[in-house]
């Protein structure tokens, strides 16, 4: 059995240990966002509700946004062309609510894959995307992309020809990336939603590649 | 497109321009218009719009012999009292 453990105090029942509590004291910014976020609340500048479904519009976001922009920019050249000249302007068209997001899209050919980083902290089109994957925000990540990110791509699966050249994107500014993965072969037919469904979100951020079907009656 | 070089300072306090870009020469990929200084905006002071430009460096370029593949290609947003041309000493 997998979880054939004999030590039942301290693993659960699936024979896993439990997660020790989070007894340590609040750190030096957890004191300053409460303080500052109590204030607001006091001060009658926003509301606890308000917080909270704010909370719940950023947990709403996710890949599948992106996913969509993608799948239009393979489907439409009118929208492909808008997009890559403001890509910020492209998707508030289509719909979707980026705030003051500035977004730059990068597109993969044959000759070219792009890969996104931010080396200073975190800078992720989260307005588009939702929140980054942990990995995301590692040092390991962030300091390896800069200096090797064949090795990088490698440990993702993604294993590119000497010829293909990788343009990194350090977002280290104002801009934010999203990449346009290839489209897959033989999907000449499928329907742009569907094609969406072929769109991973680390095909987005460039460590992953969108996925190919599997060849019809296979 | 214009050659530049990331300035190779090393002042104190919040700045955006990665270390391991300082000195470094690059192209401006693209400009990007005015923002506001963020090194101004991080201590709360009046921040004057500043040009912000996409400069691309080859991974030679920043790791010279150790890169792990010369011709790939590295952008960043770089402010432009950051640049000074190439060519200047």
């Amino acid at each position: 059995m997998p979880h054939d453990h004999h030590d039942h105090d301290t693993l659960s029942p699936s024979g896993h240990p439990y997660r020790a509590d989070d007894d340590a004291p609040l750190s030096y910014w957890q004191v300053m966002e409460i303080a500052v976020r109590e204030l607001l609340v006091e001060k009658g500048i926003t509301t606890a509700s308000e917080i909270a479904s704010q909370i719940d519009t950023m947990d709403a976001r996710t890949p599948s946004n992106g996913a969509q922009v993608v799948a239009r920019a393979w489907c439409d050249p009118e929208f492909h062309a808008a997009l890559m000249d403001d890509a910020s302007e492209a998707t508030r068209a289509m719909g979707f609510d980026i705030g003051a997001l500035k977004l730059i899209a990068v597109e993969n050919t044959g000759d070219v894959h792009n890969m996104i980083v931010c080396t200073l902290c975190s800078c992720y089109p989260r307005n588009l995307l939702g929140l980054p994957p942990d990995w995301y925000k590692s040092r390991a990540y962030r300091s390896r992309t800069v200096r090797e990110p064949r090795s990088v791509l490698a440990e993702f699966g993604v294993i590119l020809p000497d010829k293909t050249k990788i343009r990194v994107h350090d977002s280290t500014a104002d801009m934010r990336y999203i990449v346009i993965p290839n489209r897959p072969e033989g999907t000449e037919n499928m329907s742009q939603n569907d094609l969406a469904g072929l769109v991973t979100r680390d095909s987005m951020i460039g460590t992953g590649l969108s996925i190919t079907p599997p060849p019809i009656g296979a | 497109m214009q050659k530049v070089r990331v300035k190779p300072l090393m002042p104190p306090g919040h700045v955006r321009t990665p270390a391991y870009l300082r000195g470094k020469v690059g192209v401006i990929e693209r400009s990007l218009g005015v923002f506001p200084n963020p090194e101004d905006l991080a201590y709360g002071v009046t921040a004057s719009a500043l040009p912000l430009h996409r400069v691309r460096f080859t991974m030679a370029d920043v790791w010279g012999a150790n890169a792990e593949n010369p011709d790939d290609t590295l952008d960043a947003e770089i402010y432009e009292h950051w640049l000074e041309p190439a060519d200047a000493t």
